[in-house]
């Protein structure tokens, strides 16, 4: 019997960092992973000696054995829980719930998460430097012609123009809005606001997207930091507490995906029912947008309007700042930077805290956070608040 | 130079799969528990958990259930191959596979019928996509 309100209200980020977005030329993604950590140990208030836990994601773009356990000696860290955690984008948000539940077994008291990658200025054709690294779509995906994520995204969006009339003009609203977003970011890869125009003429790179469809290459880090609510209140910063989370994984291979329904459409209802929350209680969410289509789908399968509404519902509601749902409030990884997702979970933070200046949400009290991995394979949900 | 990635690497779950495609039969593991048909290979049917199978052939026939045109070069071994289109195809019987449409690939559209079309690419035979003639759409 799941019960899902276990590790709700009992556990809190209490630190989040980021390495400064940008091309960052001759730094590895372990330098960029150690960068985000400092930042987030110093914006906790906490030394080194206070993480007793440690979890990453390694870099996709040159996978390495022991990872995490390496990036924990860097940070000379000897932990007493460690894991490389792999569900591609989804894993931020997971991991927030492994922390907590890692805490809650009495492993450890207080979990560092953190990762980096230099995928802009070293990820060159996603080549490992000391050997192959095996994606799964090798032998029955590129043979075919599918190669890369956009593309295979572009079938799940076109099926989904198919079914419900979806059109690029909305995709493109949430192209536009995720970029003005980005403009009030100070760490975004994108500064120049885009037109529908601007979206409209960049050039195709598979139907149905455009250039301005797609997310970013970037170099990031991101860490964020997990401890007991009982702890956090003795820190430095409002803790942002974990009130709903939950994984759904639908599928491996895009040949038995369902194109217009991801993870989220069962995620989500966990996440707000561990919480005791609707999805009307959300007052920001950060939505993993590996393209603009990732964004829409969930703004349905999370239950902010009906299947088949994305549509209509970023052109009539939209998705900007002052509007009824802020999404990408940062500029996600569209506008901001593709960061795995680890910077939806450290603006949701800053959101809650009221740090984030011209884009801050008013009264911000709750905010969902998801992620995504692979092809819509993997999903999770994040649902944090204030007490 | 490094082998294209373009080709597959086969191993003993999907050799029977590539070894029937240099004979020009397009095949698929049939569960033997539900007759269900899948690919890529798998060593147990999702449907109903059997671990026995047999490899089935295919008409080949099928409809289009989504589809792209790919204009960016991802690989350098795709520079100057672009634009092509690539689809999800429903095979009639079974299962979904991804097929690269390399016949009446302009006209390509959901529901477009398409049949197998063994071609040779660097001593290997993939098995793409050709639309049929008559295009009876079946979305």
């Amino acid at each position: 019997m799941v019960e899902l309100g276990r590790l709700s209200r009992r556990y809190a980020v209490v630190g989040i960092g980021e390495a400064l977005i940008g091309r960052r030329e001759d730094l590895t993604g372990i330098q960029l992973a150690v960068e985000a950590a400092d930042n987030a140990v110093s914006d906790a208030g906490l030394s080194y000696g206070a993480i007793d836990g440690i979890l990453s994601h390694g870099p996709y773009g040159d996978p390495e054995f022991l990872y995490t356990i390496k990036l924990a000696e860097a940070l000379g860290i000897q932990p007493a829980f460690a894991f490389d955690l792999h569900i591609g984008g989804a894993t931020p948000c997971a991991a927030a719930a492994v922390a907590a539940g890692a805490i809650e077994a009495g492993l450890c008291e207080t979990v560092l998460y953190v990762g980096g990658e230099a995928m802009w200025s070293q990820y060159k054709e996603r080549r490992p430097t000391h050997g192959k690294f095996r994606w799964g779509y090798e032998d029955f995906e590129e043979p075919f012609g599918l190669v890369e994520a956009a593309p295979a995204y572009a079938l799940f969006a076109r099926r989904h123009m198919h079914e419900f009339g979806t059109t690029h003009e909305q995709l493109g609203a949430i192209a536009v809005t995720t970029r003005r977003h980005a403009t009030m970011n100070d760490n975004a890869q994108m500064s120049k606001p885009i037109t529908m125009d601007d979206y409209l003429g960049s050039r195709w790179i598979a139907e149905p997207f455009r250039l301005l469809d797609c997310s970013l290459i970037s170099d990031f880090g991101g860490a964020f930091i997990i401890t007991s609510l009982e702890r956090a209140r003795d820190l430095a910063n409002r803790p942002a507490i974990i009130l709903g989370a939950a994984q759904q994984h639908t599928h491996r291979f895009v040949t038995s995906a369902d194109l217009t329904q991801c993870g989220a459409a069962k995620a989500g209802p966990r996440a707000f029912e561990m919480a005791g929350l609707a999805p009307k209680d959300i007052d920001v969410a950060e939505l993993y947008d590996s393209f603009t289509y990732t964004a829409l789908v969930q703004l349905e399968d999370y239950g902010f309007c009906g299947k088949g509404e994305g549509g209509p519902y970023v052109e009539s509601v939209g998705t900007s700042l002052g509007g009824k749902l802020p999404v990408n409030t940062h500029g996600g990884l569209l506008s901001q930077a593709h960061a795995d997702g680890l910077l939806h979970l450290t603006e949701a933070v800053k959101q809650l805290r009221g740090t984030c200046g011209e884009r801050q949400v008013e009264g911000a009290e709750v905010a969902l956070v998801s992620g995504s991995g692979g092809i819509f394979a993997t999903h999770s949900s994040l649902i944090l608040g204030l007490e | 130079m490094e082998k294209p990635a373009s080709l597959p690497i086969p191993d003993p779950d999907s050799r029977p799969f590539w070894q029937a495609c240099q004979e020009g039969r397009l095949v698929a593991q049939a569960c033997a528990g539900c007759g269900k048909l899948r690919l890529p290979p798998l060593p147990a049917c999702p449907e109903c958990h059997s671990r026995d199978f047999q490899w089935e052939e295919l008409s080949g026939l099928g409809s289009v259930w989504s589809f792209t045109v790919v204009h960016h070069a991802f690989r350098p071994n795709l520079e100057g191959k672009v634009p092509y289109t690539v689809g999800l195809i429903d095979l009639d019987k079974g299962p979904r596979i991804v097929g690269k449409i390399v016949a009446g690939d302009r006209d390509a559209r959901i529901g477009a019928r398409v049949r197998v079309r063994f071609e040779e690419v660097e001593g290997t035979r993939l098995p793409y996509f050709a639309l049929e003639p008559d295009t009876t759409t079946l979305s």
